[in-house]
């Protein structure tokens, strides 16, 4: 063609004109920590995870999941899942069922019998663990994934610990325990179950062992005094639960009263209900005071449990109670009113916590104890050099997921001190909260509810009250995440740019910034839905 | 062939002949028969391969036809007077991008007040716009250089005007030679756009241009007119060839090798000139040495050839229906810079505004006052004195505005007066 | 809606793409290989409404001819800041004639090509759009444009609509609100800011028209934007799209938030988005989160005088009743289901 001097121009010249030049601030992508990691007790990469099962990949997610925590089908069930409580979708509308996916994962994991990656070359060093519950589990498999030879050592006749002698099977099946410490066994993890440790530095300085774990948990059920005659029938709820693991089922008659307001009250509550019995909970202060969460309240409930808010025991005798009313002050703490009430009762169920056995730790120098659990360092080792210990043994919320975060943090940190190192964790992204999100782009999408058992077979089996999502509605589910301030795809940076100045990578490798052309206007991340994107001011 | 029709009927014909393929129409006297011509024979089939548009105005008109111009297809509309303005910033814009586009323009005075007889008033406006300006003498001419024009719009890539006298020669009936369809395949090659909008080969045609290169583009554009002054004629020498009949051409002359005294006028007027002058020269007339230059193509502006045309004159009259209002004439002013420095004597003569008749007996007066040496530097042409001084005297007294129409008219009697 | 909104891929139908989707699902803005009609290195301002605008609309409109369009464009601000000589931003077949003559310019391409397309009938076929801010379309191309609608001449007209002349300094349109302060309507006086009661509403004119296709749209709703321009590309005839394109200069907008103006003018009722076929509606792009109208006001600089020194109640409940009236009378609250 022919063209005329200056008025006809060639198709896309203006690439000559760089208007990058033109910038004061810069977009720059980034990964900010979403609320739900951020809130995990297990350092879970959870937005890490959910990204692969939104892709119904779930392999990768599983393994994504089991990179911080090896035990996602007990997880599914029994955590509590502060990662809900934090989730940023809860906003839009409801938050996503993330213990949901994790079990479905988990569950889908033992059913298609996969196993962990096999662990690092062996670092020829020994560690012991002692105890087989969660944060026992979790450093063993930490440890071992590192290299290292780990013996778990159990004085228990199983291994799961509180997992088992704490959490009724109608909320975790024993199956799913086996399989997922049979999993962990696979890895090369040597569990010795019936051995109790009596001494820890003789068992290591024999043994040769490197360093310890020590996980012994808190297994000794609190007395409380109360007065109470002779024939009064009063057992610790630890005690009954473990009992309900043996061949000699506890026999507690017909009125049960449950003393305390945990989630320990109220396992025991259930577990007696399915038992045949009428229990009834007596809780000083109101529901909403109630350290049991309210969902296991509800679902108690649900079931006939009986609940005697504000009131506390003042004696027990044979075949009855009685209680006191109590009355909340200004400062929200119950004061008795001195009006009384007795209840039938055939047995007295104490919940009201439980004490570490220390035993093992007679005579080790530098140990020190301090309200009846093990001081450790930020590193959770013990004043002794060597030996770490973790779970509900040291000071912290005794949830399975704690322990399970001890055990991993622990074994870190057991590592780093064996090569003679430090562990540092890395320096976390700033967190994804809610107002660096633009919800806009995330359409209306509801929470699957988990199906429940009916009512009648609640009341009288054991049968696992809450059920799995299936396939479909898991991975609806993990799309539902809002992928907190990691970048999933959308395309719509590089769709909004008035100045194609984003590049696209392909499948998996994000986006890229053209600044040659990029003018700064900051649309990409205004429009960003999971805050992604920063404007940072350019230096010059 | 030979045909006695109507000129607009002969024009729409020769038109039809070049084969266009996008046709823009919006009514306007005297224009209107040329494109009722060719929409008839586009909706009856005689013309196939054309698209026939009725725009909502010649603004429209015009660019549509930038549009079907720019997208490749050889491209003609018609307009005249009030249209042309209507048109005019699109008439500006077809130049600048360098469009062949034809259009006829009937030429006819522009109001207020509104007027619809003819003179050159519209196209002269439209001096400075970049089209190539040809004006007609006769309705053959008409024909053939519309024939000519498109082949020279599509060479130059530049848009061309073919410009005549509205009524006088568009609703004249006269004998014509219209071409065959082979004569004119012949002479005009199919379009081949210089630039075209094309998805095979991108472009973006109309950039915003800064003062870097603005007035380059503008040399450019005056440049590639004055390439025409060199087309123009070479292509009436292959029209003549072709056809056997002299058309087109910068400039024509008539009887001036011996004349003293050369009239110059653009389109019909030429035969009421030329008539005049022949009569002049017979003997009993006096035997003035007088002649005739006509020019056809005012844009671009043949200066050496009419410089060349009155080297052995002694003066010469610019006779133009047109007025450079507050200057005088449009064409005398471009004569005068011909002949700069040629020592000539030199006159305008403003005539036939508005359709006023230009008669033989007026012209011969003219004339020979001319050869006489007596012709003032400007003269109107039959100018009513006596009315145009009553209403020079009235607003002397009173200074205010009003429709000095109106008032002639009054004064004229054709308009009944009252009193105010 | 003319096309299958994405039932639920974490984002819907919202964002531009999305990993998970088949990419026959995803925009034409997702993908890797999309036109980019507009080039990068165009002078538009940072957050420009109108060159995002049509960079949408185009590629649409290539992805719908198989790369087989012409474009016509209007003077004003997408035209001087693609095309300053010696750059020009356009990798499409591009021409802009004058101000106001851009729907006629149309007309002669679509003329020429159809005369083409009879001479060669096997050749690809090529189609054309036009496109001009709201000046070069509502005030100055009305002409032009209500000429190429009767006519029903095969144009997609696209006005990108940005409520006033920005290009020579923010002066009034017919399409710039009322209340919003322009340079020749300042806010000052008793009234300040554009008047109520005047200005013109093109795409109802259009659909008097009864030309076969006329649709809204915003750059904040890519995927009705795309299927508007596809839906049009599959109609001959002249079609008409109005698209709602925030400009950060004119309106006193931060630059970042072009795209959230045009939703909140959505959202708000301000603006409708619908689309109408041979004069009557056939759909409309349902309010999702219905928001009062200070929402959008209240970030613009343009609208400042409405709410300082003192909040102007009765103007704000004029501007309510406006997007009232649009909600009701397209149906905004139901997607046009009546």
């Amino acid at each position: 063609m022919d063209k005329p001097f200056a008025i006809t121009l060639d198709p896309g010249s203006s690439l000559a004109n760089r208007t990058g030049s033109w910038r004061t601030f810069r977009p720059v992508y980034l990964d900010r920590l979403p609320p739900c990691n951020a809130a995990c007790p297990a350092g879970e990469n959870i937005q890490g995870w959910l990204y692969h099962a939104e892709s119904g990949n779930y392999e990768q997610a599983w393994r994504a999941l089991v990179d911080n925590n090896p035990l996602p089908a007990i997880m599914g069930r029994v955590c509590y899942h502060p990662c809900e409580g934090a989730c940023n979708r809860q906003q839009v509308d409801e938050a996503v069922g993330i213990n949901s996916i994790e079990r479905f994962l988990g569950d889908e994991a033992i059913r298609r019998g996969w196993q962990f990656s096999k662990p690092a070359a062996p670092s020829g060093k020994k560690v012991l663990v002692v105890g087989a519950g969660p944060s026992g589990l979790s450093a063993a498999y930490h440890l071992a994934r590192l290299g290292h030879a780990v013996t778990i050592r159990e004085a228990g006749p199983y291994a799961g610990g509180m997992m088992r002698f704490g959490i009724p099977k109608y909320r975790l099946p024993r199956e799913v325990i086996e399989a997922e410490v049979q999993r962990i066994v696979n890895l090369g993890v040597t569990l010795t179950l019936n051995c109790k440790v009596a001494n820890i530095e003789q068992a290591m300085k024999e043994e040769g062992f490197d360093a310890a774990f020590l996980a012994v948990g808190a297994h000794i059920g609190k007395r409380a005094y109360i007065p109470a005659g002779t024939a009064a029938k009063m057992v610790d709820a630890i005690s009954v639960l473990r009992s309900m693991e043996g061949e000699e089922k506890p026999q507690l008659g017909r009125r049960v009263v449950v003393y305390g307001g945990g989630n320990t009250a109220i396992d025991v509550a259930r577990t007696v209900k399915r038992m045949g019995a009428e229990p009834v909970i007596v809780y000083r202060r109101t529901r909403d005071k109630a350290p049991a969460h309210d969902f296991e309240i509800e679902e108690a409930l649900q079931e006939g449990v009986m609940v005697k808010w504000l009131s506390t025991i003042k004696h027990a005798d044979a075949g009855e109670i009685m209680i006191e009313k109590m009355a909340l002050d200004a400062q929200g703490f119950p004061q008795p009113t001195g009006e009384f009430e007795t209840l039938a009762a055939d047995s007295v169920v104490l919940a009201l916590g439980q004490d570490v056995d220390l035993g093992l730790l007679d005579g080790v120098p530098g140990l020190e104890v301090k309200d009846g659990v093990v001081q450790v360092g930020p590193n959770m080792m013990t004043g002794h050099p060597g030996l770490f210990a973790g779970g509900d043994m040291v000071p912290s919320e005794r949830t399975v997921t704690v322990a399970v975060g001890h055990g991993k943090k622990a074994a870190r940190h057991i590592d780093a001190w064996l090569r003679g190192e430090t562990y540092a964790p890395p320096p976390k992204h700033e967190l994804a909260g809610f107002e660096k999100l633009n919800p806009w782009y995330y359409s209306e999408a509801p929470h699957v509810v988990r199906p429940m058992l009916d009512i009648l077979r609640r009341q009288s089996s054991f049968e696992e009250v809450v059920q799995g999502l299936d396939e479909s509605n898991a991975q609806f589910e993990a799309r539902r995440c809002l992928s907190c301030g990691n970048c999933f795809e959308c395309d719509n940076c590089y769709g909004v740019c008035p100045d194609n100045a984003v590049i696209k990578l392909g499948p998996g490798k994000r986006f890229e910034f053209n600044y040659d052309y990029c003018k700064g206007c900051g649309v990409c991340a205004a429009e960003c839905p999971c805050g992604a994107i920063k404007m940072v001011p350019e230096e010059n | 062939m030979l045909k006695q029709i109507e000129g607009s009927r002969a024009v729409a014909e020769a038109v039809a002949l070049c084969r266009p393929e996008v046709i823009c129409a919006y009514p306007i006297s005297p224009q209107t028969h040329i494109v009722e011509g060719l929409g008839e024979m586009v909706k009856s089939g005689e013309l196939q391969g054309c698209e026939f548009i009725n725009v909502e105005s010649e603004f429209a008109a015009m660019s549509v036809a930038i549009g079907s111009s720019a997208a490749g297809a050889r491209s003609y509309t018609a307009t005249a007077s009030q249209g042309l303005l209507f048109m005019a910033e699109a008439v500006f814009n077809a130049a600048g991008l360098g469009l062949p586009i034809v259009m006829t323009v009937a030429n006819r005075a522009i109001g207020a007040p509104i007027n619809i007889w003819n003179d050159h008033s519209d196209s002269l406006s439209m001096r400075d716009c970049g089209w190539l300006q040809l004006f007609a003498e006769t309705n053959q001419e008409a024909l053939d250089l519309h024939i000519q024009a498109f082949r020279l719009a599509e060479e130059l890539s530049l848009p061309v005007m073919v410009c005549m006298d509205g009524f006088i020669l568009t609703h004249a009936v006269e004998r014509v030679d219209m071409p065959t369809q082979a004569q004119v395949d012949t002479y005009l090659p199919p379009y081949e756009p210089r630039q075209v909008l094309d998805p095979n080969e991108p472009v973006s045609i109309g950039a915003m241009v800064g003062p870097e290169a603005f007035m380059e583009v503008r040399y450019l554009a005056h440049a590639k007119q004055l390439q025409a002054l060199e087309r123009i004629p070479q292509l009436a020498a292959e029209f003549g060839q072709q056809f056997g009949r002299d058309s087109g051409g910068l400039i024509r002359t008539y009887r001036c090798d011996d004349a003293e005294t050369v009239v110059i006028a653009m389109g019909s007027v030429l035969g009421t000139i030329k008539d005049t002058v022949d009569a002049l020269r017979q003997p009993e007339n006096g035997g003035l040495k007088i002649g005739v230059l006509g020019i056809v193509s005012f844009r671009p502006f043949p200066h050496e050839a009419i410089a060349a045309a009155l080297k052995r004159c002694k003066r010469f009259v610019v006779l133009e229906k047109s007025l450079a209002v507050g200057s005088g004439g449009i064409v005398a002013t471009d004569v005068r810079m011909a002949v700069t420095g040629m020592g000539l004597q030199g006159h305008t003569v403003i005539a036939g505004l508005g359709g006023r008749a230009i008669t033989v007996k007026s012209l011969a007066a003219l004339f020979e006052k001319a050869c006489a040496g007596q012709l003032e530097l400007t003269t109107f042409l039959d100018l009513d004195w006596k009315a145009v001084n009553k209403q020079l005297e009235r607003e002397k007294a009173v200074r205010r505005s009003g429709p000095i129409a109106e008032n002639l008219l009054r004064d004229a009697g054709v308009v009944a007066a009252r009193n105010y | 809606m003319s096309y299958q909104p994405i039932k639920f891929y974490q984002t819907g139908t919202f964002t531009v793409g999305n990993r998970l989707l088949a990419p026959e699902e995803r925009s034409v803005q997702a993908s890797a290989k999309r036109f980019n009609s507009i080039n990068s290195g165009h002078r538009a301002c940072q957050g420009c409404g109108e060159a995002l605008g049509a960079r949408y609309a185009i590629d649409a409109a290539m992805e719908a001819t198989h790369g087989q369009l012409v474009c016509a464009n209007a003077t004003g601000c997408l035209e001087v800041f693609s095309t300053p000589y010696p750059e020009t931003s356009w990798q499409v077949p591009w021409i802009h004639s004058l101000f106001g003559n851009t729907a006629a310019v149309a007309t002669g391409i679509a003329a020429a090509l159809k005369v083409k397309q009879k001479k060669a009938p096997h050749g690809q076929e090529i189609r054309v759009v036009a496109q001009g801010g709201d000046g070069g379309t509502t005030d100055i191309g009305f002409g032009c444009l209500s000429g190429m609608f009767e006519r029903n001449d095969d144009v997609l007209y696209i006005c990108y609509d940005n409520g006033g002349y920005m290009n020579t300094g923010i002066q009034r349109s017919s399409a710039t609100p009322p209340a919003a302060r322009t340079a020749t309507t300042p806010a000052v006086g008793v009234e300040p800011g554009n008047v109520f009661g005047q200005g013109k509403f093109v795409p109802a004119i259009a659909m008097a028209h009864e030309i076969p296709y006329v649709a809204t749209a915003t750059v904040a709703d890519l995927r009705d934007l795309e299927a508007k321009v596809r839906r049009a590309m599959e109609i001959r005839g002249a079609r008409y799209l109005h698209i709602l394109v925030p400009c950060p200069l004119g309106w006193g907008t931060a630059s970042h938030d072009t795209i959230r103006m045009a939703r909140l003018a959505k959202e708000t009722g301000l603006f409708p988005v619908f689309s109408a076929e041979h004069g009557e509606q056939k759909s409309a792009l349902a309010i999702r989160r219905q928001l009062p109208v200070e929402e959008y006001l209240k970030p613009q600089k343009r609208y400042a005088h409405l709410f300082a020194p003192t909040p102007r109640v009765e103007v704000l409940a004029q501007l309510q009743a406006l997007a009232d009236r649009n909600i009701k009378r397209y149906g905004l609250l139901d997607g046009g289901k009546q």
